[in-house]
């Protein structure tokens, strides 16, 4: 009887030990209790850890170089998911807005801060001009604002602006807050922030033809000399070093490229998070790198 | 005995498949698909077979999924069979892999095969001029035999890199506009010349073997495509995941069509 009392108990403490901690676990991540995502937290924890210990490192070790070769040198980001944020709280379409562009800039900074050399961002897409037009007034006057604000960090932390797309659209003002921007910063070199506003996939490789059917006509270059690297250096990214993005994430769990970078996704990473662009914080963004680094690159050829 | 009773779970098959794809069919169904066919030589490696099984295997996966779609009545199937890159990798790999898609390509002309009796029309996309002179007579053999099937359409990207089809595609725009104002090229233009243009958009496009990139794939047509990565490999590939795709596909699609619609 005793021993009985004794085995049962033992097994309730044992269960409790488990439980009590994977509840804790789940309420602060406040997802889904399973299995996967205890593994997540844990992986997520585990390498955070990893991240303060090189941190504290004084000297770099071969550890931390084969770390860093292996972080993405050009990461880029559809922010999808503001006005469903927005929706989940009760808040309006243009808090959904002000959220992603406050998470916006928190993430670059931590881009940044982690050593990854370009970032990306799919800020307004061509089929946006569809959208209501206070909300697409309501973008525009956010992007305004924040690239005013935000001048001042951009020049004491040595960030290159490209904003790219179609500069037709777009209002004056904004403009001229854009060529500012991108000339106070055209000589920095290490970090290197790209805006895509007005932006479509397809529109860049049209543009790109239209400027090589130019040269052409001009006898600049002769159109059995057209290949993949002359058609690289025709399209917007060519204003960055690392013009094809190593990684692609996406947020709120959609499953496209909605015409962002097409031509440069050939051999990129597509990471999809659930999490909506508001909630994307520096956590899901470790994660984000973490999954990259487990990913096998092989560009068509043998494992 | 054994035949008989497996002609019964044949058609036991067939029939809840049919019931299966009555239910599937009650929602929006997607007209084009697209596959990246990844993962047959770990599948040989996994199984202890020589390599070119595990190509095999891929190739009967490849046949069941066509019979699939014929049944379930999707249109357009487009595979990616093989890649400019691909031809970096070992000669003799390079060379069993044209001998393999030689022999079934030939297969494909017998009468019994499978592209007649779905009516197939099959177009091999892709820089056709890189493959050696009898895979390439074979295909276009192929594409003229099957030339007024109209069933399936079967699109196989051999020699294909999405890079290079956009190249191709804006050589000839430029070359047709030469002598009219540059500045009026337009999306269209540079759509007419892709090799692509028989098909609309791939409305999914399923990788096999849990990797989650294009591999320059059909780039300028996936802008709008919904994108899975399976982790099972391609010759483990099987109805289920077909139908798990495709309810995924019904579940945004209503999504999908008021975005569009608001273009």
């Amino acid at each position: 009887m005793e021993q009985m009392v004794y085995i049962v108990s033992v097994v309730f403490t044992c269960l409790a030990l488990l439980i009590i901690p994977v509840i804790i676990i789940t309420r602060r991540l406040s997802v889904h209790l399973s299995f996967k995502n205890i593994l997540r937290f844990i992986k997520l924890v585990a390498s955070q850890l990893d991240d303060e210990e090189e941190n504290n490192e004084k000297s770099g070790t071969i550890g931390e170089e084969d770390k860093r070769r292996r972080l993405p040198k050009h990461v880029a980001i559809i922010l999808d998911g503001n006005r469903r944020w927005a929706e989940k709280r009760g808040l309006g379409t243009s808090e959904g807005h002000h959220a992603g562009a406050r998470r916006l800039i928190e993430n670059a900074k931590d881009c940044f801060a982690m050593g990854i050399n370009t970032v990306s961002l799919f800020a307004f897409s061509t089929e946006n001009w569809a959208r209501p037009e206070d909300e697409v007034n309501g973008l525009m006057a956010l992007f305004e604002k924040h690239l005013r604000s935000e001048m001042a960090f951009f020049r004491s932390d040595k960030i290159k602006i490209s904003v790219i797309g179609n500069r037709t659209k777009i209002s004056q003002s904004l403009l001229g807050l854009i060529t500012e921007a991108e000339e106070a910063t055209k000589n920095y070199e290490e970090k290197h922030l790209i805006i895509a506003i007005d932006y479509s996939g397809r529109f860049d490789i049209l543009q790109a033809c239209k400027s090589l059917a130019e040269k052409a006509k001009n006898g600049l270059i002769q159109v059995e000399d057209i290949d993949e690297d002359v058609m690289e250096k025709e399209l917007m990214t060519n204003c960055s070093e690392f013009p094809n993005p190593d990684l692609l994430i996406r947020t709120s769990g959609e499953q496209r490229i909605s015409n962002f970078f097409l031509w440069q996704s050939a051999y990129t990473e597509l990471y999809f998070p659930n999490v909506l662009w508001p909630d994307f914080g520096e956590a899901e963004y470790l994660e984000a790198l973490t999954w990259y680094q487990q990913r096998q690159r092989r560009f068509g050829l043998r494992v | 005995m054994g035949g008989e009773v497996r002609q019964l779970l044949e058609q036991i098959h067939r029939f809840s498949r049919r019931c299966l794809f009555r239910v599937l069919s009650m929602g929006p169904l997607p007209t084009h698909l697209a596959f990246i066919m990844d993962g047959n030589r770990r599948y040989a490696k996994k199984r202890g077979l020589e390599d070119g099984s595990g190509h095999k295997a891929g190739f009967s996966t490849l046949m069941s999924m066509l019979q699939y779609c014929y049944e379930l009545g999707i249109k357009y199937v487009t595979i990616y069979a093989f890649s400019i890159d691909n031809f970096r990798r070992k000669p003799e790999e390079v060379q069993s892999l044209m001998d393999l898609m030689l022999e079934k390509i030939k297969s494909l002309l017998d009468k019994e095969s499978i592209v007649h009796e779905y009516g197939i029309r099959v177009y091999f996309i892709g820089n056709l001029g890189l493959l050696n002179d009898q895979v390439r007579a074979a295909a276009e053999e192929v594409m003229k035999a099957t030339a007024k099937n109209s069933r399936v359409v079967l699109l196989v990207c051999v020699a294909y890199n999405s890079t290079d089809e956009i190249v191709q595609a804006v050589k000839r725009s430029c070359v047709d506009k030469a002598d009219r104002d540059t500045e009026r090229i337009q999306l269209v233009d540079i759509e007419e010349n892709m090799q692509m243009s028989v098909a609309p958009e791939p409305d999914i496009l399923i990788r096999s073997s849990g990797e989650t990139r294009l591999s320059n794939f059909l780039l300028w047509q996936t802008g709008n495509s919904q994108l899975f990565s399976l982790d099972a490999l391609w010759p483990e590939i099987g109805l289920r995941h077909l139908v798990w795709a495709i309810l995924n596909f019904q579940r945004s699609h209503s999504y999908l069509e008021k975005r569009k619609k608001q273009l």
